[in-house]
């Protein structure tokens, strides 16, 4: 047994992963979620906000990383939307487009149709832009220096919601939801701190620890990974509480998986030290 | 055929019986997308085009889109194609991948000619031209700006590279990128980056709210500024790390190995939850074994 162990292929460790994954989420199981500070500063910062005002949120994401930070991009939505905030979308990122289309398809138009929200009045794609951090410094300044028409070339001066906008100073939340460069330390860099715009950030796990130190004082809070998403959703149900229902927060039935796969972690880890010092114990050259 | 080429053939085998059979025992089937037909403006009396949107089946009008399920499909065994990496390299991982790497290329380059040079270049050099071809949207006030004659030569000499003689050319635009970037980057950091740094970490070792000591708070102030300055005296190479110098820089070791463990587990999750969104893809939208957003009638 113990020869087995220390020459265990690796891909049976990869079997035993999927399987704590893929159970929990054949057995569709939920975890009670309570927010933490920084979620919960973030949800009373759009929270308090007066009906109406207007946020801008940057999709710094792809596809690829859609599995992390999609839960926390429909729960911020419909957050906007249940406050009636006016949004100002925008990416960063070439490939950020299809997942700013698909969150305005499915928050907005499809689970939010009663309100009739109008693209121009109460929303705005503006798409995309290279130039990465550039772009955030010029439309600090003059947001039609980079953007002089939205997603559908439509000109800005002819859009109710942002024919006043003059730049990021005029915003009263800058939301950017991030999955590495250009993202949440570069809004911090050329928009938060320069200006002292209100900021907040989801960002991808792997950012998380790297945002911290920017809270308080330049970030309001950050949504860390599918946890932040999942805090978030059990913020917006503890409001409103339509949103106590599992079958809308993905980032909730997430953390199941989240559970088992984490529980694998800490026991291989605990299991390959005890191989290691069983090891050294018995000499084994 | 060799042992291990027979039992992946088996294995394909039943994976395609197990999806036929799945496909066949229940008559709603799987991984099918469903649409229905909206109009474009459904206040309008004369304009009568529709468009196609995606429904859930649950819908009355809802019909079977082909090109959808075929993407759906696609997605899927691409997922498959790609977990199969984990087993070994082989053919599947290798298309799979190509046409990834392929996509997002010509997603990137599209979208750079679209958003840069007819967006950004063109639309300011011949406002007139842009509107009747590609930018019907732009204001009839847009005059040509010919500032934007500078960055047209600079793109122009970026490229030279790519010439066989005069490579030397292609440096000067290089060194107006570098140099303005390096400049930009140089303010906006110093500012965010190490004195707002700095001055997040000036913050009072006892927090006392409302006339009463919070002990917590207060807690974890006191590790910010005992982690900040134990990490730096680590960093710290002009004073030898022995004596008090020495307790202070290995309390920073700790502290820094709390960091990398965090950063750790943090990366743990992320793999995790895309991982578990793959797989919640595979149940759901491909073999329709769970419903979590109960968005089919019962019992499918």
């Amino acid at each position: 047994m113990f020869d087995f162990l220390k020459t265990l292929d690796r891909r049976w460790i990869f079997l035993a992963m999927l399987l704590a994954v893929s159970l929990p989420i054949l057995a569709q199981k939920t975890f009670p979620e309570q927010p933490t500070l920084h979620v919960r500063n973030v949800f009373q910062k759009i929270e308090d906000l007066p009906e109406g005002s207007t946020i801008m949120i940057s999709f710094d994401y792809d596809p690829g990383t859609t599995g992390e930070l999609g839960p926390m991009t429909t729960a911020l939505l419909r957050h906007c939307c249940l406050k009636r905030h006016k949004m100002l979308f925008l990416t960063l990122f070439e490939t950020g487009s299809p997942v700013i289309d698909q969150a305005i398809k499915e928050v907005i138009e499809d689970e939010f149709a009663e309100l009739e929200l109008k693209s121009g009045e109460d929303y705005v794609n503006l798409g995309f832009k290279p130039g990465r951090e550039v772009i955030i410094a010029v439309i600090g300044l003059n947001l039609r220096q980079a953007f002089p028409s939205d997603h559908s070339r439509t000109n800005l001066d002819d859009l109710p919601l942002t024919k006043n906008i003059v730049n990021l100073q005029d915003l009263d939340l800058i939301l950017d939801l991030s999955a590495g460069y250009p993202g949440w330390k570069e809004w911090v860099q050329y928009a938060a701190s320069p200006y002292g715009i209100p900021f907040a950030a989801g960002v991808t796990a792997v950012g998380a620890p790297q945002a911290y130190p920017y809270i308080p004082g330049q970030m309001l809070g950050i949504l860390a990974a599918v946890k932040g998403a999942a805090e978030y959703e059990a913020a917006l149900g503890e409001k409103y509480p339509k949103y106590r229902d599992p079958k809308l927060n993905e980032g909730i039935r997430r953390m199941a998986p989240q559970f088992w796969g984490h529980l694998l972690v800490i026991g291989l880890i605990v299991l390959g030290n005890c191989i290691h010092f069983a090891d050294r114990w018995r000499g084994t050259p | 055929m060799n042992r291990e080429t027979l039992g992946w053939t088996v294995v394909l085998l039943i994976g395609a019986l197990g999806l036929f059979g799945r496909a066949m025992s229940k008559p709603e089937g799987m991984g099918k997308v469903y649409i229905k037909a909206v109009r474009i403006a459904p206040d309008s009396p004369t304009d009568t085009r529709t468009t196609f949107t995606k429904v859930e089946p649950k819908d009355s009008e809802a019909i079977v889109s082909v090109p959808r399920t075929v993407g759906v499909w696609i997605a899927a065994l691409g997922t498959l194609a790609i977990f199969s990496f984990l087993y070994r390299d082989n053919v599947f991982y290798k298309l799979a991948e190509s046409v990834f790497v392929g996509v997002t290329a010509a997603w990137a380059m599209v979208l750079g000619f679209w958003e840069s040079i007819v967006d950004k270049l063109l639309r300011n050099l011949a406002p007139g031209l842009m509107r009747a071809w590609a930018l019907p949207g732009l204001s009839d006030k847009q005059e040509p700006n010919y500032l934007y004659i500078v960055p047209l030569i600079l793109g122009i000499m970026l490229l030279w590279r790519l010439v066989p003689r005069g490579a030397w050319i292609a440096r000067w635009p290089l060194a107006v990128v570098v140099g303005t970037f390096a400049g930009l980057k140089l303010v906006n950091f110093l500012d965010a980056d190490f004195v707002s740094q700095i001055r997040n970490t000036i913050i009072p070792l006892i927090v006392v709210v409302n006339g009463k000591v919070d002990p917590w708070a207060s807690l974890r102030n006191t590790g910010l500024l005992v982690g900040v300055l134990s990490s730096l005296t680590y960093f710290f190479f002009s004073v030898e790390h022995k004596g008090f110098v020495g307790n202070v820089s290995r309390v920073g070791v700790w502290f820094l190995m709390v960091t990398f463990g965090a950063s750790f587990a943090f990366t743990v999750m992320g793999r995790i939850a895309l991982l578990a969104a793959r797989v919640e893809f595979l149940f759901n939208d491909w073999l329709w074994l769970i419903d979590p957003g109960d968005k089919r009638p019962k019992g499918w």
